[in-house]
């Protein structure tokens, strides 16, 4: 097997849909992964939203170093082109849904070390942040 | 109050379909209705509560109530996926024993297999504003990919293995070549299942359940009506039902809401796995049995691919029989909604009227457990056990 082809990504409803979640796609279009963090307990927060699930209190915007290990994943072979979907651990601590790409498939390990990589979701919507072989 | 005892199953019935090219979905939940009611003896004008969910097309409960002619005083429409059924089971003896209900109607429907819907495979795009959409949806989280990646991690934990999951699968053919209504009724082996396409890693196709048409449905009664009927009686004695999700990045996919909605049914019921004769587990894919057979306490955390091996399933052969209809993986899984179908084949068997070559003896004890939704991010297990009076 070799790289496969990168599928287009899929977007529902742009990024004012959900207004408080902003500034995570401001700074994805500056190739930055923004995150909440939970202003009362200081945990990142995956998926991004406007209040802390830890606390019900307030959160702030913060970057986040972008570097991460596979937690799990799967190849969903029955797509076409087939694609690695995962979850992957950041170093900040949360585990976020995301596709590991630029890789042979069969190379992908839980564990192994990853980066972030940003890619931009069709029909011109927003960026969203992707990993890659570290 | 304890609800243990509060109501009795006293109908169920599933439909023959599993192809409903000339029936719609609401006709499908008003024939499943009467099937129901005539496995109990009542009728339509009996029912003074009403339970569905979201394969019941309309708004909550207001079409099929209208659909069907049902005059009701208690209504639910909890939607959980493919779990709302047992949901339904607690909250129907929660409306008995609070005086708002004497016999309540359970229906389930849909036809995913007549529409040509690409169950697992095929992401949904869902209402934006749901807010986890716009960070999963780009990712493709299908129905398979994301029970894939719990058994994925499983495999890495515990050193699970493929052909283990596969037992899982046998042992559901070997059921379900007994049901001549059974979508797939040949007996297939381990290596059939873990030779077969692979669909999203470490699942093939025979790690997936059967995408069909269908439908089902329960009437649940007050203890005293259930004595006034001649049936089997068999009585409700423990419920729980309970969420789990990625907890905002605490993400483990190695156990599921059965960890959290088993306990609370357990101590309502007074018994403990080891009493269960029969059990109906939620089987979407072959990992989704393993997982919840670990968290309802059948074996250890991680112990679950040891336990489904050689056969310890099949009725007849293995310590714990299950799913004795074909289950998801062999027989049905209407509306891509397993739940009521397990309390249905429970109930056959408490009451001995499980197909001959599957019943098991003296079965005096059941338990049927759903999940709904993906076992990858959010999900709600539900938890029924049942006792033959």
């Amino acid at each position: 097997m070799a790289i496969a082809a990168q599928r287009k990504i899929p977007f529902v409803g742009t990024p004012d849909t959900n207004p408080e979640t902003r500034p995570f796609f401001d700074a994805a279009a500056q190739g930055k992964l923004v995150l909440p963090r939970c202003k009362d307990t200081g945990k990142f927060i995956w998926f991004p939203r406007g209040i802390s699930p830890f606390t019900l209190g307030e959160v702030e915007w913060a970057e986040v170093s972008g570097k991460g290990k596979v937690y799990t994943y799967s190849v969903m072979e029955r797509a076409n082109p087939p694609y690695c979907i995962a979850y992957v651990e950041l170093a900040e601590g949360p585990k976020m849904m995301t596709n590991i790409v630029d890789i042979d498939f069969k190379d992908v390990k839980i564990g192994m070390d990853v980066k972030l990589k940003f890619i931009q979701t069709e029909n011109d919507g927003p960026s969203m942040p992707f990993f890659t072989p570290a | 109050m304890s609800l243990r005892g509060a109501g009795y199953i006293v109908g169920a019935w599933e439909h023959p379909t599993r192809k409903a090219t000339d029936k719609s979905v609401t006709l499908l939940h008003a024939e499943c209705a009467k099937g129901a009611l005539d496995d109990a003896g009542l009728t339509k004008d009996d029912v003074d509560a009403y339970f569905c969910a979201g394969d019941a097309p309309g708004l909550g409960p207001m079409s099929m109530i209208d659909y069907m002619g049902l005059k009701v005083r208690h209504m639910d429409s909890t939607d959980v996926g493919g779990s709302s059924y047992q949901v339904a089971v607690g909250h129907a003896m929660q409306a008995i024993a609070t005086g708002r209900a004497n016999v309540c109607l359970i229906t389930l429907a849909g036809r995913p297999r007549s529409e040509g819907m690409a169950t697992g495979t095929a992401p949904r795009a869902g209402n934006p504003a749901q807010a986890e959409m716009q960070f999963e949806y780009p990712y493709g989280p299908a129905t398979a990919n994301m029970y894939a990646m719990c058994a994925m991690r499983h495999m890495h934990e515990y050193g699970t293995t493929s052909e283990q999951l596969a037992w899982i699968k046998v042992a559901a053919s070997h059921h379900a070549q007994h049901n001549p209504h059974a979508m797939l009724r040949d007996v297939v082996t381990v290596e059939d299942v873990v030779n077969s396409p692979m669909v999203a890693s470490p699942l093939h196709r025979l790690d997936c359940c059967v995408i069909s048409d269908g439908g089902g449905a329960l009437i649940v009664t007050r203890p005293e009506i259930a004595r006034s009927l001649n049936r089997p009686r068999v009585k409700v004695i423990g419920v729980g039902e309970s969420a789990k999700n990625p907890s905002a990045g605490d993400v483990d996919l190695v156990y599921s809401a059965a960890r959290f909605s088993g306990p609370p049914a357990w101590e309502m019921s007074g018994i403990k796995p080891t009493d269960i004769k029969y059990a109906s587990i939620y089987d979407s894919f072959t990992i989704t049995v393993l997982m919840q057979l670990e968290d309802l306490g059948f074996c250890a955390k991680g112990e679950g691919g040891k336990f489904v091996m050689d056969g310890n399933l099949i009725s007849g052969v293995g310590k714990l029989p299950f799913n004795t209809d074909g289950g998801g993986l062999c027989s049905n899984h209407p509306a891509n909604r397993g739940g009521i179908t397990k309390i249905i084949e429970a109930v056959r068997q408490l009451r001995g009227e499980a197909h001959p070559a599957v019943q098991v003896p003296n079965c005096d004890l059941a338990i049927a457990h759903g999940t709904g939704g993906s076992l990858g991010t959010r999900h709600v297990g539900s938890t029924v056990i049942l006792e033959r009076e």
